[in-house]
């Protein structure tokens, strides 16, 4: 398929997984500014918008409302939600006569009803919005599941989708370490992830912070957790460039992912939650040197040329 | 300016929110400048939206045959700090006293000798159960759930209304009110310090796992429901869902050589505790209803032989029954040495003659309560009550006078609530919940506050048209320093996102990675 098309599907699965998990963060963070009495807003507003890689340089006290414009509503910066959704919308243009009808008309839909979402969401609460996005990515990935031949695209979006995760759940769980004091924020945690209920069955309901770590990083069955993320990415490069390789992993993006997955998979599971920082900084790089690779290998641009006139 | 409240009229009761008219109490105060400005449309318009999350999340109850959002009203009811600490004494007392008489009238029967209760009483209860007794439960605790409803008199005085100690239920809207809440009003919890409720299900499950039978390291934990019928089956599945534990039905338990198990598909699976959402009389056809189809044969034996306990225990609703209930202060004096700190409602036992004539004569000016009733049922407010209901009234009391009792008429505090499109004055009350794990006696910082929505109402059972409030519990100023020192300190370093190359274009630092 054309580099061009590719490079939209992987972009449209990191931006529409960045929205989905952009949101759930903020639902539960924002939930439970409201519901612990002793939260110090500024300081969890801060955390927020660092978690979600947005710089906030102002002097001034962060409210909640602040940290929504910046992470929410601002449409100009692919790191916020409502930008990511556009970011999306503008590959998915791109890409129409490729990615099924549905999908396009779902991003296309979704990018034309966020004015209204955030205008009531303005008056309602900020849940109303979240919540759309939120079911908007869920039918945006049922239309993918249902629609899409499972070629090459589909490999580009998948692995797409995979990394953004991968990253998204090191984020959280990074910002997590610095500013955690107490078992409701890990409750907090899981719930970013969408992952609360499915942890309580499988662990029950006593949050120790080791066995949240452990889940989100390890689990094998949750589709959020980074090891099956990471399995997820790992499968789609080996699908998409089949080698039948004596030794060795040539592909340089497979190579981050196999390795960062493979100590995962077989770490010592006290000693990964001691040097948990470092394994996250591992994973955050191993996610970013794959794009990177991805980039360079199925994406080629042409350097655009600049022509002069001569004598001008 | 006109405003929402301007056209409140207290009625003849304490009310919750205002000392006088257009005067706030001190805890009132933020709620009361954030409401203010919002007109009764605006209001209303918002409480629609709730109404709309509970119907979308299913959080209902069985009504007349149908399934009906839980009424939520958007005012809610505060209590402040000092005034939580003094519930939360009081109810521990009550629960530690009421588990006292359990386990004394299930094994020794001291009391009983002892005259402080007459044995006659407990032997007439309805829900005396003999087959508990002996019963001895794994860590001594009887009442692991219980909700004890409290009332607030005309002077502001709390008041205990009665005791619930067999399935008290109610605690899954306190959990989904404030989720409303937190999400349709989040204006509205700006300023306060509320103390959160989503602690229950894991203090619950922590109580459930300490009362399993002695030397079993990792117990197994189950809800057991009537069915999907059930009024309250809504709540057997959040609280099962929350706690990450099975809900199951009768049919799923199977229970052989005195041990209960579960069936699934990887065979026969051991239960250790079970919190049990279904009556005494229906969870063991072997003891109880011989019909009954939702219970499990041989549970009962199974708690007596130590292998699994029942939480709460078979036969707790002797300690609840509202002619006991008279004698619960002086239960907390003889078990405790303690005077009670919240006391009950002006009560008249009916089993003495020279009382009953007096309360036969004057049943205008009381309540009539029966004993064993739950969810409002049977209960006659003799001043609203016509001729014709007193007079078949006086005639079943007569001729049972240990079913009933008789109580003064108290005005509920009132709370401001929002009927159409304007606030008034409607009665509430308050159940709060509390956990029992052998050690302590936990309370859940809020708990239920019922509203009775019929003008004038004074029963609030959800299933006499009643609806709910959102509690706060204000949470206590912290004392020094804040507890969390961290938060200045460290910052955060910020790791900017992936974005595609042509996206990154207008910025300054091109693409990231």
């Amino acid at each position: 398929m054309l580099s061009r098309i590719a490079e939209s599907l992987f972009w449209i699965g990191r931006y529409v997984e960045r929205a989905d998990d952009t949101a759930r963060i903020l639902d539960a963070f924002l939930a439970r500014l409201l519901e612990d009495p002793w939260s110090d807003e500024d300081a969890a507003c801060r955390s927020l918008l660092a978690i979600l890689g947005v710089s906030a340089t102002d002097e001034k006290r962060l409210t909640a409302g602040d940290a929504l414009e910046r992470l929410a509503f601002d449409v100009d910066d692919p790191s916020a939600l409502a930008g990511a959704v556009a970011a999306a919308r503008e590959n998915a243009r791109g890409a129409r006569e490729t990615i099924s009808s549905e999908m396009w008309e779902c991003l296309n839909v979704t990018w034309h009803t966020m004015s209204t979402r955030r205008r009531a969401a303005e008056r309602l609460g900020p849940a109303l919005f979240l919540s759309f996005i939120r079911e908007r990515a869920a039918v945006l990935a049922g239309l993918a599941e249902s629609t899409m031949s499972r070629d090459e695209g589909w490999r580009f979006l998948i692995l797409g989708r995979s990394l953004e995760r991968v990253d998204m759940t090191a984020r959280l769980l990074s910002v997590q370490l610095l500013t955690s004091d107490g078992p409701g924020d890990w409750r907090t945690v899981l719930r970013a992830c969408g992952a609360d209920e499915s942890f309580l069955r499988t662990h029950g309901g006593t949050l120790e912070p080791a066995r949240v770590i452990e889940f989100l990083m390890l689990d094998r069955l949750f589709p959020r957790s980074a090891l099956h993320a990471l399995t997820t990415a790992e499968q789609c490069l080996r699908e998409l460039a089949p080698a039948t390789e004596r030794s060795g992993v040539r592909d340089a993006a497979r190579r981050p992912i196999g390795q960062i997955r493979t100590r995962l998979e077989y770490a010592d599971v006290t000693g990964l939650i001691e040097e948990l920082p470092a394994h996250l900084r591992a994973l955050q790089q191993a996610c970013a040197a794959c794009s990177a690779a991805v980039n360079n290998r199925y994406f080629k641009h042409a350097a655009p040329v600049v022509w002069a006139h001569e004598g001008s | 300016m006109a405003d929402i409240f301007d056209s409140y009229r207290l009625a003849a009761a304490w009310d919750e929110m205002f000392a006088a008219p257009g005067q706030p109490r001190a805890p009132y105060l933020s709620l009361f400048a954030t409401l203010q400005p919002l007109s009764g449309v605006d209001l209303r318009f918002r409480a629609d939206q709730l109404a709309r999350v509970f119907t979308d999340r299913g959080v209902t109850f069985a009504y007349a045959g149908e399934e009906r959002p839980f009424p939520l009203d958007l005012i809610p009811r505060i209590i402040d700090a000092a005034e939580w600490d003094m519930v939360t004494r009081a109810v521990r007392q009550r629960v530690t006293a009421l588990e006292r008489f359990l386990a004394d009238v299930y094994g020794r029967g001291s009391v009983l000798d002892d005259g402080v209760v007459p044995r006659r009483l407990v032997t007439t209860s309805a829900h005396f159960r003999r087959e508990a007794y002996g019963i001895e439960p794994a860590n001594g605790v009887r009442i692991h759930i219980s909700g004890v409803d409290l009332v607030r008199d005309e002077a502001g005085q709390f008041r205990v209304l009665e005791d619930n100690l067999r399935i008290p239920s109610g605690v899954s809207y306190v959990i989904e009110n404030r989720r409303a809440m937190t999400q349709t009003l989040p204006t509205l919890f700006a300023d306060a310090r509320v103390s959160p409720v989503d602690d229950y299900p894991a203090r619950l499950l922590a109580a459930l796992r300490a009362a399993a039978p002695d030397g079993v390291a990792d117990p197994c934990v189950v809800v057991l429901t009537p069915g999907v019928y059930n009024a309250a089956y809504f709540e057997h599945a959040l609280l099962a869902r929350l706690m990450g534990v099975e809900l199951v039905e009768g049919r799923d338990l199977v229970c052989s050589g005195n041990r209960v198990r579960m069936r699934t598909t990887q065979g026969e699976q051991p239960v250790h505790v079970v919190y049990r959402r279904v009556d005494d009389e229906f969870l063991d056809p072997l003891h109880f209803l011989p019909d009954s189809v939702i219970g499990c044969p041989g549970i009962v034996n199974a708690a007596r032989a130590g292998t699994v306990t029942l939480a709460n225990a078979i036969g707790n609703g002797v300690a609840d029954d509202k002619l006991l209930y008279t004698y619960v202060p002086d239960l907390i004096r003889y078990y405790l040495s303690e005077e009670p700190l919240i006391p009950n409602v002006e009560t008249h036992r009916l089993d003495d003659p020279e009382v009953l004539r007096h309360v036969l004569s004057t049943l205008d000016t009381l309540v009539l309560k029966p004993v064993d009733g739950s969810g409002g049922k049977g209960i006659v407010i003799g001043p609203a009550a016509d001729e014709s209901t007193l007079d078949s009234l006086r005639a079943t009391v007569a001729a049972d006078p240990r079913g009933w009792i008789a109580q003064r008429p108290v005005a509920l505090s009132t709370s401001p609530t929002l009927i159409g499109n304007r606030v008034a004055p409607r009665h509430i009350d308050l159940r709060p919940f509390a956990i029992n794990d052998g050690d302590d006696v936990w309370l859940l910082p809020g708990g239920l506050t019922r509203v009775a929505l019929p003008e004038g109402a004074l029963v609030v059972n959800s299933s006499q048209g009643g609806g709910s409030k959102d509690t706060w519990v204000l949470a206590a100023e912290p004392a020094a320093a804040p507890p969390r020192p961290r938060t200045a300190t460290r910052t955060v370093e910020v790791v900017p996102h992936d974005v595609a190359p042509r996206d990154a274009g207008a910025g300054p630092t091109g693409s990231q990675q």
